[in-house]
Parts: structure tokens; C-alpha cells; sequence
């Protein structure tokens, strides 16, 4: 026993590596699945407080383009309202779904923290369950592209898990035939304005600079602009091609952005949860 | 900061890297753990800078124990001034890369992008060597023998 303990204390700097690095992976495994639990993250009070008071003054520093961006939405709305007011014959036939309400609600936030330089990159957002927040919503960008889902919700902040991450997958489609596939980042790309579109069959045609949007089978309503084609000639050696897109979403100067409510986005789990698993 | 999205350095290691020579094992490792945790706090990455700051500390005591005598340091921390820029760099290299591969590996926990996660970890450790080595002759503090 004695022996033992004076191994134990000669190698001592090796055991403890083996202890702490344990519970360093052991965490990082546990971070990794979609049920989080854990409470070290930005939507943290302290943290959440620390990126609050940083982001005043980059917030002030993109203020004109943040308002130049919000003018063009703002006269794209008043366009859109516009058309739609000289539509009067169409009174009798409003499209109501069956909700009775529309399906999909905006909530605006700001974010406080943003990172585009890791592997796997996640947004703070200043919305939290106060606010109706849940996870896994989706989150668009004001001007036009996709940002990504809920992932953690605490009292007053949210974290965004990113597009820029290795677990987000969007369903996108061809706006011009409507081939669909699934939006990914990483995997020899670090760059934050370039993403691939993957399992698109090779029959489709695909052009340079056609325009990708959101399929509408993930969460993200559909019509939802995510880039244009910049690359068709990746191989990848079997029946579906792989493309390379330029993102309209700048997320380096993201400032603020539109987490989207679904009404019927639980009834839509449950429903297809009944199905059989087919994996 | 980064260097077109491949390079990005991680400055505050030279916190582990000069802490002095005096501090007992277990103290070294719980200092590596809180600011490995403080660090995941702020990058939403939990674990992933913990076990690479606590790598650094095994790679750290290692290194030390088989560069420098046991009995009575003459220097209380391992700066560049101290030491000379032969031993330092050789420590900061280790210790760097010890750091870097473990935190790229598990930030991408797959096996399928390894070639490019090893460049992007060459990289960015040599950024990081860099400003690292930078720091440390800016405040070069060559103690008069």
C-alpha cells in the first residue's frame, strides 16, 4: 500500500492529467449532443453581462451600415404592402391556413456575441424565455440569408448555433428546379462567406450564380434567399453532387437578426416523431 | 483575430506558460482547469479549451522537470529573459502545440477533416508562437548576473 501511494506521488503530474483531462472531454462530449444542460455558456448571467457592455461600442461603430440595411428593408416592406393594398378584388378570398393566424412570427433581437473563426461558431442573442424563445427555432438575418437554430435559452439570452458549425444542416433548394439538398459548412472551408450544398442529384442542371433558398422541411420557411452558386465542379464520386455557394448572410457584421416563431412547429414534431425511424 | 480564417492564435496561454516554477502539481492543474473553463464560458465551447490548457500543464511540468534542476530554481519563472531564447522557444513550441492539437481536435471531433484540421492547428500554433515569443521580448527583463 505504501509502495503504491509513492508511485501514485512520484508520477503525480501524470494522474492528475489523466483526472483532469478526463473531465475536460467528458464535458466537450456532453457539450457536443443537442441536450444541453449545462450553464458554462454565454447564455450565462455573468458572460451573457460581459458581451452586453462589449457590444455598446461595436454597436455603435456599425451603426450606418446597420442603418442602411434596415432603410432597404424598410423600402422593400413598404413596396410589399403597397402591392398587396391595390390588391381589393382579392378581399373575398383571403388565404387563411388553419391556424386561423399566420403560421410563421418575427421577433427581432440583437446580437451580443458572435464568433466566425471556429470550427463550430455560435451566437449570442438578447432574447430569451421572457421573450417566448425555445429551442431549435430558426434564426434569419434582417437582409436576406439564414443564421441558424436556437440552442440554449436562459431567462433573457439565447445562444444561436450558427450555420458556421458542424452540426447544422438547412434544407436548401434550387429556386430555378427546385433540387434539394442540404446546406453544410466546415469540412475543408474555413471560409464564413462560402458554404456547400450536398446530396443534390447529379441529373439536375446546375448554373453558376442560380439562387438558392430554404426548402421549407427544416424548420426555415421556405423561399427564404441563402446564396447564389459560385462552384459545380466539386467531385464527389457517386450519384449526388456537391456545390460551393456564396452566402448573402455577411455573419461577420451581423448585428441584428429575426428568430422565427412556428405555430406549428411542435403539432409538425410530434406528428412525425409517430412515424417509424427509418435510419 | 485571424489570418484569412486559418490562423488563429491563442494568446493567453502565455498566462499557463509563465507561471512560476514553485507551485505544486495540483495547483498548476486547477489553475489550467478555471481558466480552460473561463475561456469555454466565453467561446461556448465547453471542454474543448480545458483539456487543451490541462495538455499544457503535463506538457509543461514534463518539459520542466527534465530541462531544469529539482533542487532550488535559480530563476522564480520560466521567462524568456530568464531562461534564455534557446530553452524558451523550445518550451513555447511544445507546449504550444500541445495545446493547439488537442483544442482543434476536439473543437472538430471528427476524424473524416484531419488533414485540414492539422494545417489549420500548424498554422495557427505558428501565429500563436509568434506573438507569444513578440510578447515576450517586449518585455525583455534580462536580470543583471
Amino acid at each position: 500500500m505504501r509502495n503504491l501511494w509513492i508511485f501514485i506521488s512520484r508520477y503525480n503530474a501524470f494522474f492528475f492529467f489523466i483526472i483532469f483531462f478526463t473531465v475536460g472531454v467528458v464535458l466537450t462530449v456532453r457539450n457536443n449532443s443537442y441536450q444541453r444542460s449545462v450553464t458554462i455558456n454565454s447564455t450565462n448571467k455573468v458572460v451573457g453581462d460581459v458581451y452586453n457592455n462589449l457590444n455598446v461600442l461595436k454597436k455603435y461603430i456599425n451603426l450606418g451600415s446597420v442603418n442602411d440595411s434596415l432603410a432597404v428593408e424598410n423600402a422593400k416592406l413598404k413596396t410589399e404592402i403597397l402591392a398587396l393594398k391595390n390588391i381589393d378584388t382579392a378581399k373575398d378570398v383571403v388565404v387563411k391556413d388553419t391556424a386561423g393566424v399566420p403560421q410563421y412570427t418575427y421577433l427581432s433581437a440583437r446580437v451580443i456575441k458572435n464568433s466566425i473563426t471556429n470550427r463550430n461558431n455560435f451566437i449570442t442573442i438578447n432574447r430569451g424565455k421572457a421573450d417566448g424563445m425555445e429551442t431549435n427555432m430558426p434564426v434569419i438575418s434582417p437582409g436576406r440569408g439564414v443564421v441558424g437554430f436556437v440552442q440554449d435559452v436562459s431567462e433573457h439570452l439565447a445562444t444561436v448555433r450558427s450555420l458556421l458549425h458542424k452540426d447544422t444542416h438547412i434544407s436548401v433548394s434550387l429556386k430555378r428546379n427546385n433540387a434539394v439538398g442540404s446546406l453544410v459548412w466546415g469540412d475543408r472551408n474555413s471560409d464564413y462567406r462560402k458554404a456547400y450544398i450536398k446530396d443534390i442529384p447529379n441529373h439536375f442542371k446546375v448554373n453558376l450564380k442560380d439562387t438558392v433558398v430554404t426548402s421549407g422541411f427544416s424548420f426555415f420557411p421556405s423561399g427564404i434567399p441563402v446564396g447564389t452558386v459560385s462552384n459545380t465542379g466539386i467531385s464527389t464520386g457517386d450519384n449526388f453532387m456537391t456545390i460551393e455557394i456564396n452566402l448573402f448572410n455577411d455573419f461577420s457584421t451581423l448585428q441584428y437578426v429575426y428568430v422565427i416563431k412556428n405555430k406549428l412547429a411542435k403539432e409538425q414534431t410530434e406528428l412525425e416523431a409517430k412515424l417509424p425511424n427509418e435510419q | 483575430m485571424s489570418f484569412y480564417n486559418m490562423a488563429t492564435p491563442f494568446v493567453y496561454i502565455l498566462f499557463l506558460l509563465l507561471l512560476p516554477f514553485g507551485i505544486p502539481n495540483l495547483l498548476l492543474y486547477l489553475i489550467a482547469f478555471v481558466t480552460g473553463l473561463t475561456l469555454d464560458a466565453f467561446y461556448d465551447t465547453l471542454g474543448v479549451h480545458t483539456a487543451a490548457c490541462v495538455t499544457l500543464v503535463f506538457v509543461r511540468i514534463l518539459f520542466i522537470s527534465v530541462t531544469v534542476s529539482r533542487d532550488g530554481f535559480d530563476e522564480p519563472e520560466p521567462t524568456l529573459g530568464n531562461m534564455g531564447i534557446k530553452w524558451f522557444l523550445l518550451y513555447a513550441f511544445l507546449c504550444t502545440f500541445a495545446h493547439h492539437i488537442v483544442l482543434f481536435f476536439l473543437e472538430t471531433f471528427r476524424l473524416t477533416e484531419f488533414s485540414y484540421t492539422l494545417l489549420k492547428c500548424l498554422l495557427s500554433g505558428i501565429f500563436t508562437l509568434f506573438l507569444v515569443t513578440l510578447i515576450e521580448f517586449i518585455f525583455y527583463n534580462r536580470k543583471v548576473r
